[in-house]
């Protein structure tokens, strides 16, 4: 019973973050770029969630009779399967996890590499040119990033000698992985974003070239589907680079745990949506090259100093 | 002038006595001679080629139909010219060469190979007034639709909607239509395929994000490599030359501020410039200074939509907002001087429509001692930026030759580092008793275009700085008997001044046959109206030459071998408006 209700309780505040986000963002890019944002719907247009969710539901949902009718339905819900399945192996609290499995982190880089025919799909089942090259940029931004993504979490691994998540907090009970792994969670970071595709990564969307990219042909609840799907994994990473790097629940007593995991998941939000606020995109060859010529050679580095370390460290 | 003679004498002695077969006196003193049909091309080619300080820039080229024309003093005879408009930058000297076509649909030789910037130019004219032009390699309508009947700009076509009966969208006329936007890679001699890879082509536009309006671009793509471009132009074209040959020389006015919509009383500027020239209307020192102060405002307000709108263009969202914020407070000014906004038309022939209000200085100088801040946060938010260095530096590069072979003014020539700028190099409203600098470039490439239009932003407030110190007394209207509408207390004095009133504001004014061009620095590039007058009281053929039609001419060229991103970077960096290119 106990199980059905942490499920519960985790797909209910996934779903809710990722909702609210919508709100959010509004809001906090406007802050930043001096306007208002929505602020008519309920008090301080708190309603706005709601009011975008009827909209949403109840358009048209056109499949274009050119497309690939099975494929294109499917792309959208395959991007929230497997953000949604990687929420299971995640540490909300100390006993508050769906599946604490000792390969936690690598059923997170499996998803997140399966994540990636969402996108490869649904801009070929539209068959348009525009969303062809929007996945056609973002097959080839994801291997990449999918890469050192991976690699940038070894240092951690090896630290915690758990691949499990939740061993990974107990093990910064002494300090915060961010401060030994900084080069780690820089770089986790940065193939956080590419890997959610938001600006400055935003290459395989980029409306000022390719309209929409690989959604342009989506409408009514699936193209909310990507919408939202994009906000669950910018919840994901928050919340991952807070477990791994900045001690998950880990926290002062007088406040509960999962209120600390809350906390740092949200500030990593926000550090999101400021980026978004501010950085323009680099050309897609740019990336390419910022991600083989110099944030691989760093990552390789960082796991030879880490592993250095440790066996020094173990062999006094 | 004596420049003038002494290149008659060149040419005579070149071509014959006979080559050069009248010179004609204009309002605007360009030095106008008229040239045998045969021999244009030859002439053409000697004074860009073979003269010392050659006429490298092609600055316009147009036709007028003559059949109605009355006031021909001292012309050949002739049914259309084709008028060339050469300038030369070195000797800083404007020449135009008329040729005149006898015949219903006439044709002359094409001159694309000396100017390949001639291609647009002679399209418009088949376009417009069903002239061929021999030898052209791509002799198609530019403007109008593929299926249009007539030539529009020719003096029997109507000028207006209700002169031609109903217009109904049938079937038939749908089919034609839609069939006439299906784009034929063989009809403009694009290969679909090579040995190694089928080329991809994408249809970027009408209907863009990107293209900042109805334009639409045809890419043949390799990957995302750019092979070859077709920009596809005139979804945005409004007749507005025609509008020129209806509306009176006043009532016209509100239609040049829709020409480069950003730049608001910049159009009317050129506009009045040359409509005074032609009627030699003096305008009094406190209207020029307020013209100036005006359409430096204005300036701002384009470079900041221009910065806005690229920074969005390279995928960086919040500077559009910070841009148009500042804008609108461009706006409150404008509006509080003129009671418009975008378009105050507020510019008349002689002057401009009122005095400034009290308290306009106190209004402008908080703006200008607002703004700077804001240019070094815009500099340190997107062009010190290191992504949009990256975006920007060294794409869509050309050189100073490259830029004056194809027309190129503005920003865009002056980033390639060649020093022009008409409010130095031809003062018009006494910008000669000003301080500014010029910033130039070094590379021609997006990078310097963006930084010179920064400066560019300083420099404009520096000139309204001196606008607001020194703003002369006086009147802000001519006396001048053309000036449109008088002034108020010289109208209602006896039935004589009541009359010129009436008529001046009911007929319009009847401004003096002839011709004039005041070419000015407009905020995108050099515009001016070419305008024709018969002596009547609405122009006989209002030209406008726009720097959006060049610049957007030479984008197959700079854009070629680039990526569809880069491609973005390019057109964002041109600040080209839609409206200013079809006018």
């Amino acid at each position: 019973m106990k199980f059905v209700f942490i499920i519960a309780g985790v797909l209910i505040s996934v779903l809710t973050i990722a909702a609210g986000l919508i709100y959010v963002e509004r809001r906090l890019l406007a802050l930043f770029q001096d306007r208002l944002g929505p602020n008519r719907v309920g008090p301080f247009g708190l309603l706005q969630v709601i009011a975008d969710m009827i909209k949403i539901f109840f358009k048209e949902d056109w499949i274009p009779p050119f497309a690939d009718k099975a494929v294109f339905v499917m792309a959208p819900g395959i991007l929230i399967a497997t953000i949604l399945l990687t929420f299971a192996v995640i540490p909300f609290a100390d006993n508050f996890i769906v599946l604490d499995s000792n390969i936690g982190l690598l059923f997170f880089l499996g998803n997140s590499s399966l994540g990636v025919y969402s996108i490869v799909l649904g801009g070929w089942a539209s068959n348009n040119k525009y969303s062809l090259l929007g996945s056609i940029r973002a097959s080839a931004q994801m291997l990449t990033y999918e890469v050192f993504m991976g690699l940038s979490l070894v240092g951690v691994i090896m630290m915690a000698d758990s691949f499990s998540l939740r061993d990974i907090v107990e093990a910064q009970r002494g300090g915060w992985f961010v401060i030994p792994q900084f080069v780690g969670f820089v770089i986790f970071f940065i193939a956080g974003i590419a890997e959610t595709h938001r600006t400055p990564f935003d290459i395989p969307e980029a409306d000022g070239e390719l309209v929409a990219g690989y959604h342009s042909e989506y409408s009514g609840m699936k193209f909310g589907m990507f919408f939202v799907g994009e906000y669950m994994g910018v919840t994901l990473i928050s919340a991952l680079i807070a477990t791994l790097f900045f001690g998950g629940w880990l926290g002062p007593s007088f406040l509960p745990p999962a209120f600390w995991f809350f906390l740092k998941t949200a500030f990593f939000i926000c550090m999101f949506i400021l980026i978004r606020a501010s950085l323009p995109r680099p050309r897609y060859d740019q990336l390419m090259e910022l991600g083989w010529k110099v944030l691989l050679p760093l990552v390789l580095l960082n796991i030879l100093i880490t592993g250095g370390v440790l066996i020094y460290t173990h062999s006094l | 002038m004596n420049d003038d003679l002494s290149l008659v004498s060149v040419i005579k002695v070149r071509f014959g006595e006979s080559s050069v077969s009248a010179l004609q006196t204009t309002a605007d003193g360009t030095f106008t001679l008229w040239t045998k049909t045969d021999l244009v091309k030859d002439l053409l080619k000697f004074l860009k080629t073979e003269i010392i300080q050659p006429f490298r820039m092609l600055y316009d080229l147009t036709a007028i139909d003559e059949r109605r024309r009355l006031k021909r003093s001292n012309q050949p005879e002739s049914d259309f010219t084709i008028v060339y408009h050469l300038t030369s930058l070195d000797r800083n000297q404007d020449i135009r060469i008329k040729v005149p076509l006898i015949g219903e649909y006439p044709s002359i030789q094409s001159i694309t190979d000396i100017w390949p910037s001639a291609d647009w130019y002679e399209r418009e004219i088949f376009d417009m007034f069903g002239i061929k032009f021999i030898g052209h390699p791509n002799l198609r309508r530019i403007l109008m639709p593929k299926s249009w009947k007539g030539y529009p700009l020719r003096k029997e076509h109507p000028a207006r909607a209700t002169e031609m009966g109903p217009f109904v969208l049938d079937d038939q006329l749908r089919e034609i239509a839609d069939n006439d936007l299906k784009f034929n890679p063989e009809e403009w001699g694009l290969k679909t395929q090579n040995q190694d890879t089928d080329f991809m082509f994408l249809n970027l536009g009408p209907q863009h994000p990107g293209t900042h309006g109805l334009l639409r671009l045809i890419l043949q793509l390799d990957g995302e490599d750019i092979v070859q471009l077709i920009p596809d132009i005139g979804f945005h074209h409004r007749g507005a030359e025609k509008m020129g040959e209806r509306q009176s020389w006043h009532t016209y006015i509100p239609y040049t501020d829709r020409i480069d919509y950003l730049g608001g009383v910049i159009n009317n500027l050129a506009y009045v410039l040359s409509v005074e020239k032609l009627a030699g209307i003096e305008v009094p020192d406190r209207a020029n200074v307020i013209r100036i102060m005006m359409t430096e405002l204005f300036r701002i307000a384009s470079h900041l939509v221009w910065f806005g709108t690229y920074a969005q263009d390279l995928g960086q969202m919040s500077p559009v907002f910070f841009a148009f914020n500042d804008r609108e407070k461009i706006f409150d000014i404008v509006g509080a001087i003129t009671g418009g906004r975008m378009h105050p038309s507020w510019f008349r022939i002689g002057g401009v429509a009122h005095d400034l209000p009290e308290g306009w200085n106190t209004l402008v100088q908080n703006f200008i001692d607002y703004f700077p801040k804001r240019i070094r946060e815009f500099e340190k938010v997107t062009i010190r930026n290191r992504i949009f260095k990256e975006r920007t530096i060294g794409i869509g590069a050309y050189t100073s030759e490259e830029a004056i072979e194809w027309g190129v003014t503005g920003a865009g020539l002056r980033s390639t580092g060649y020093d022009w700028d008409y409010r130095k190099k031809r003062p018009y409203s006494g910008f000669e008793n000003f301080e500014f600098d010029i910033p130039l470039g070094k590379n021609g490439d997006c990078f310097d275009r963006s930084t010179v239009r920064m400066e560019e932003m300083r420099q404009s407030l520096r000139i309204i700085q001196q606008c607001v110190n020194n703003m002369p007394a006086g009147s802000y209207k001519s006396n001048h008997p053309l000036t449109t509408p008088p002034l108020k207390e010289r109208t209602m004095q006896d039935i004589e001044t009541l009359i010129t009133h009436f008529l001046g504001v009911t007929w319009g004014p009847v401004i003096p046959a002839g011709e004039a061009m005041v070419p000015i620095e407009a905020s995108k590039g050099s515009n001016g109206y070419y305008l024709i007058s018969d002596g009547d009281t609405s122009a006989y053929r209002s030209r406008i030459r726009t720097p959006s039609f060049p610049h957007m001419q030479m984008l197959p060229l700079i854009s070629k071998g680039y990526t569809i991103p880069d491609l973005l970077s390019i057109l964002g960096g041109m600040d080209f408006v839609l409206a200013d290119l079809d006018r």
